[in-house]
């Protein structure tokens, strides 16, 4: 399989483009960093945008508790490299404040309290733009976003009365207390995403590759098994040799039983795959506007 | 790559062609298909409605129609595509205008039952006026006249006289169905009499240029890079992204506003000194003499100037329900520099379902377009949006709500 590379280019190009509007347009500036491989790469291109300054953003996680353990070491050793601020902010303060109350039975999952945190956060903060790793392909309502995303004072998006967007040319002007999300690679796909890994040699946690997982079945989604999961009694856990498709939370976070052990296997395996990769992702399968839903109440 | 938009009013099967388009190519996912299937079942539908794959809102999907720009990606192996399909009806000619605004062509759809339309001439002049070089025309629901060649010859008669009206330089016309996929991915046999090729094989190969925007050099600057380390300690690098032509290191440029000539020292993408760096590309340009360089202003060639001054002509695309009328006060923002303006005179509108001129008008509504002249508070170099779509556009801003109120074109 040929897989031509002169879009990456000018996806690259747009992306630095538009995290340079963001410098320019903004004075407390984060990037939502989950570890997972979409904010890496936004790391990745924000050091570019920058060469030879130190990228103008601090990171923001937003860690559930329900962390692969590797995620958090590599975090650490990318934010000791890049010189950058590393703010973290724990949904389990959140939970112990009161303001959320955490899911329970068999599907839970913090993935919906993150949004409270996250808001906190950016509230707390003054945090006046959050630059995120969200991309139009991923999922219909998110195929709907702006590259500069407008948040009310009460962080929710309204996605019938979005700014128009033209050319590129970025209209970032808000009231004290709103705040923007911006997605500087809202044009890329998964496949994309994984070919500019691999073109630019980027460092990725090392669960994206095959790696001994205990894992289970659940409505048709592997799922990494953790100690503090429950299951039902027709689940049953086992092991094989899988990599994760998306890193997030572990309890929604779905994996694939897969070999690959480089990252030409994975870009081999993604170009040939006839399941999106949020379709392993438990949270958007609660409902048909499950993302539509979380992102009017504040999510990424 | 290739950025395109559709067009097309309601029922005019746009999403369905879409849809069709990643359905015959393979490109649907086992889930999405999953997923517009329940959909659909709840919806009432008993076939697989493929328009269900695009429509993305909750209330999209209830109300069966596109109301706001979706994107879709697709990749066959020769491309990689962005769609930005757009919703036809009148009410959407804002939301037409900001798909047009990114694409190299456009899709426009005809229902072969209704022949042109108000609306065709309203989408075709759309394109032309966000200078859109290429259209291709699809003749849709071509099952429902029998897969007449007549009916495709009047129609395809009727759009060449308006679009040689509006010189468009290359123009396709391709009789499909959308619903059975006549022509779209695969050749169909009922309409042998056709000779081209299919949609996907069209919208692969076509010859897309490059570089539509004339060759003379344009870098708005959007930051500074002033790293102050010890290692980088006198590094002034002026970032932006290359709206015209080529900079080579060593070519004598001329600053805006300051009119102060000087050469480029390097021109750096990341770690790496270029030689050269031409349109598209996101780079950091350093200088040999100490200038003043701010955000918004511009690096040319000595040679190349672009226009200047503080009354502007433009084609304008109102956004927003306040109208705009004469006397009106904005921000104005081009690509990377921003001003205040005040509309001095409200020229004419375009009537856009007959392309005519309307003069005597005292406001501009919603969705119409409109031509102006604004007085702007500072001096502005930019050039005709015809030479070059970047340093020619501009957006107008509501200094009280903030929203994006209008899009302009420079004369």
């Amino acid at each position: 399989m040929i897989i031509k590379n002169e879009h990456l280019r000018e996806l690259e190009d747009e992306a630095i483009f538009v995290m340079r509007e963001v410098a320019a347009q903004f004075e407390k500036k984060v990037i939502l960093f989950s570890g997972g491989k979409d904010s890496i790469v936004l790391v990745h291109l924000a050091k570019k945008a920058f060469y030879p300054g130190k990228i103008p953003f601090s990171l923001l996680h937003i860690d559930t508790g329900h962390n692969f353990d590797e995620t958090i070491k590599f975090r650490d050793n990318l934010v000791k490299d890049l010189g950058a601020e590393l703010i973290v902010k724990y949904v389990q303060d959140t939970i112990d404040m009161g303001k959320v109350r955490e899911e329970t039975g068999i599907n839970a999952s913090r993935n919906k309290a993150q949004s409270v945190t996250l808001l906190d956060a950016i509230e707390e903060l003054n945090i006046d733009v959050a630059i995120g790793g969200g991309r139009r392909d991923e999922e219909k309502a998110r195929a709907k976003e702006r590259f500069f995303s407008h948040r009310n004072e009460f962080g929710q998006w309204d996605p019938k009365n979005q700014r128009p967007e033209l050319w590129n040319i970025f209209n970032g002007y808000k009231n004290f207390g709103e705040h923007f999300r911006v997605f500087p690679i809202s044009n890329w796909t998964e496949l994309d995403v994984w070919q500019y890994i691999m073109n630019e040699n980027i460092i990725l946690p090392s669960l994206y590759y095959t790696h001994r997982r205990k894992i289970f079945q659940r409505n048709g989604v592997y799922l990494a098994w953790a100690p503090f999961m429950k299951l039902k009694p027709t689940e049953k856990v086992f092991e094989t040799n899988v990599r994760c498709r998306t890193i997030g939370d572990i309890t929604c976070t779905g994996v694939t039983i897969s070999n690959a052990e480089s990252i030409e296997e994975i870009v081999k395996e993604i170009a040939t795959t006839r399941v999106t990769e949020r379709g392993g992702r438990y949270d958007d399968k609660r409902s048909e506007a499950a993302m539509e839903d979380r992102k009017k109440e504040g999510y990424f | 790559m290739l950025r395109f938009t559709t067009a097309g009013s309601v029922d005019d099967g746009k999403s369905t062609l879409i849809g069709r388009l990643l359905y015959d190519s393979k490109l649907i996912f086992e889930d999405q298909m999953e997923h517009i299937t329940l959909s659909g079942k709840r919806l009432g539908k008993e076939e697989i409605d493929l328009s269900l794959l695009t429509d993305g809102l909750r209330a999209e999907r209830e109300q069966g129609i596109t109301i706001d720009v979706a994107y879709r990606y697709f990749s066959t192996p020769d491309r990689k595509f962005i769609i930005a399909d757009t919703p036809g009806h009148i009410q959407y000619t804002r939301n037409m205008v900001t798909g047009a605004s990114t694409a190299d062509l456009a899709v426009i759809l005809i229902d072969a039952r209704k022949g042109v339309m108000e609306q065709t001439l309203r989408h075709t002049f759309i394109a032309h006026l966000l200078d859109i070089r290429h259209v291709v025309f699809c003749v849709n629901k071509m099952d429902m006249v029998e897969f007449s060649e007549k009916v495709f010859l009047q129609i395809r008669d009727e759009l060449v006289k308006i679009t040689e009206r509006l010189r468009i330089e290359d123009v396709r016309y391709i009789p499909i169905s959308a619903k059975y996929g006549d022509n779209v991915v695969d050749k169909s046999h009922n309409t042998d009499w056709y000779k081209g090729n299919t949609f996907l094989n069209i919208i692969e190969t076509i010859e897309i240029k490059k570089d539509k925007n004339s060759n003379e050099a344009r870098m708005p600057v959007q930051t500074i890079i002033r790293p102050l380390s010890d290692h980088y300690h006198d590094y002034r690098g002026y970032a932006g992204r290359i709206a015209g032509g080529t900079f080579n290191t060593g070519d004598k440029v001329i600053h805006l506003p300051s009119m102060l000539q000087t050469k480029i020292k390097s021109i750096d993408i990341y770690s790496k000194n270029q030689a050269s760096a031409s349109a598209g590309d996101s780079v950091s340009i350093t200088l040999d003499d100490q200038i003043d360089v701010n955000r918004g202003d511009m690096i040319v060639k000595p040679d190349e100037l672009p226009q200047s001054g503080r009354d502007i002509n433009l084609m304008v695309c109102w956004f927003n329900e306040k109208p705009v009328v004469q006397g009106n006060k904005y921000i104005v923002r081009t690509n990377t520099n921003e001003t205040y303006c005040r509309v001095e005179s409200l020229n004419y509108r375009i009537n856009v379902n007959t392309l005519d001129k309307e003069t005597y008008i005292t406001q501009a509504w919603m969705n119409e377009i409109v031509n102006i002249d604004i007085k702007s508070t500072k001096l502005l170099f930019y050039d005709t949006y015809n030479k070059n779509n970047i340093t020619g556009s501009v957006i107008f801003i509501d200094e009280g709500t903030h929203e994006t109120v209008g899009a302009g074109m420079i004369i």
